[in-house]
């Protein structure tokens, strides 16, 4: 097995808490509703939301409030190997849930018999490919004016090298021990995602979680930050 | 004591017209009031959409940026007739929610509909511009006719726009789209569900009035903006007309 920290450093020359590059975008998709743009690195993620509209087929709907529908789909060109396209068991596994994610910080009794849709696709995969299309889906639902308690902000920490590390990328996946990605909410200190594959001590669980958490923090500011310059970039253009 | 310590506590984090995201904290204390688009947690008001921040005295609310349509009582809207049945209308007016239009509350005349067919009144594909009777709480919504404006609108183009902008296309107390509809000299009805209708000469001209108010609605000097735009096309249009006589 070859070596995954050298020096306190990572093969991509990161620092054991060091999150990837971020890049953040509102507004992508002309003809939805509400979109959004998320990098982490060489994972790209797009999230369209439509809605709240009317709602098929009828047996989903609930007279008392709304439903989210959502879909995590991987392009076939996003990794090495081509995905055969399609829902399959992960797919659909991860679309859930990201749904039930959604769903807890969405004021949802607002809007009652309705749908709300969440498209993501992944375009480019290099691991924590659910957290970064979670980070899309929110600022594209900011972007749709969707009612919620909170922007949802998620990340991975994991263990490589038994060392507890942020942000597992591209080889670390693979070859790493574990993979943990939670889904939290900064505010209100609450994780609404918590997925994990490996081993790992509690004394590291309770580490990872640490240190995950610090990274949604990070990523939070950057959402905010993209939301409200979709529109104070446009505000400057048409001041000149 | 403790009253009045926590009324000095009442502070306030947000300026007015400032963009804010969901979950931004505008204000703190028992001082404020939170009005449409914030919640109440734990004595802090937050924001629940994205929008600009509104203060009117204590109550703070959240001005929306986009959005769907929610119906509300006595709303005028424009609506198109997507489906008739024995003895109502079901009308799309632009909104998750369909518009009901039952036969009493269509028409005055008597009908006796074992002779009549009611597509004569309004069909499928018709514009009606209708008033929001009754929205029940699980959002049924009822349509009425029975109003002043209420009427089918024959010919003209329909735009859509986003319905929470539909306030500023208004303007204070009907300014803005009397500016407009003077200028271009068009017919312009505006539904309270972002629909709008426009019928006249300068329809082109009216209409790029108006997606210029959606797409600039949240920045300040608006109204001189389209009042500039709206001059320099009349311009440019007795220039082109200039032209055509010369040659």
């Amino acid at each position: 097995m070859s070596e995954l920290i050298k020096d306190g450093r990572r093969l991509d020359g990161r620092k054991l808490d060091e999150l990837r590059e971020i890049e953040a975008k509102a507004g992508v998709i002309k003809r939805a509703d509400g979109s959004g743009y998320f990098r982490l690195g060489n994972t790209i993620a797009v999230a369209a939301v439509y809605g709240p509209r009317e709602l098929h087929p009828k047996h989903l709907v609930d007279p008392v409030k709304a439903y989210v529908k959502c879909r995590y789909n991987m392009a076939p060109f996003s990794t090495t190997e081509r995905v055969k396209p399609g829902p399959s068991r992960r797919s659909t596994e991860i679309s859930k849930v990201i749904k039930e994610a959604i769903s807890s910080v969405l004021f949802l009794e607002e809007y009652p018999k309705t749908g709300i849709e969440v498209f993501i696709e992944v375009l480019q995969a290099d691991a924590s490919t659910r957290c970064v299309g979670l980070n899309a889906a929110s600022i594209a639902l900011a972007d749709a004016g969707i009612p919620m308690r909170d922007l949802i902000v998620s990340c991975s920490a994991g263990k490589i090298d038994g060392k507890v590390v942020l942000d597992i990328a591209g080889e670390e996946d693979f070859e790493g021990e574990v993979d943990l990605p939670i889904a939290y909410v900064p505010r209100e200190n609450k994780i609404y995602l918590l997925q994990m594959d490996g081993i790992i001590s509690q004394e590291d669980f309770r580490k990872a979680i640490e240190m995950a958490t610090k990274g949604c923090e990070i990523i939070y500011e950057k959402q905010k930050e993209a939301i409200k310059r979709k529109y104070e970039a446009f505000e400057e253009g048409v001041k000149k | 004591m403790t009253n009045e310590n926590k009324e000095d506590n009442s502070q306030l984090m947000a300026e007015e017209k400032k963009i804010v995201v969901p979950g931004e904290l505008l204000a703190k204390g028992i001082e404020f009031l939170p009005g449409y688009g914030t919640f109440k947690e734990n004595g802090e008001i937050r924001s629940k959409i994205l929008g600009l921040v509104k203060l009117k005295e204590h109550l703070i609310s959240v001005v929306p940026l986009s959005g769907a349509y929610i119906p509300i009582t006595g709303d005028g809207v424009i609506g198109i007739v997507s489906d008739v049945q024995i003895s109502s209308w079901l009308i799309d007016i632009n909104s998750p929610y369909i518009g009901f239009l039952p036969l009493s509350e269509g028409t005055e005349d008597f009908i006796d509909l074992t002779r009549n067919d009611i597509t004569d009144y309004f069909d499928v594909g018709d514009v009606v511009y209708a008033r929001i009777n009754r929205v029940t709480k699980r959002k049924d919504v009822q349509l009425s006719m029975k109003d002043r404006m209420c009427r089918k609108l024959y010919g003209g183009d329909i735009l859509r726009i986003t319905p929470a902008k539909v306030p500023r296309l208004i303007g204070r107390s009907g300014s803005m789209i009397e500016m407009i509809k003077k200028r271009t000299g068009c017919h312009i009805i505006v539904g309270q569900n972002g629909l709008v209708w426009i019928k006249g000469e300068k329809e082109t001209l009216a209409a790029k009035a108006v997606l210029m108010v959606e797409k600039e609605s949240h920045i300040e000097g608006l109204t001189d903006r389209i009042e500039k735009m709206l001059n320099e096309s009349a311009t440019v249009k007795t220039e082109e007309t200039n032209e055509e006589v010369i040659q």
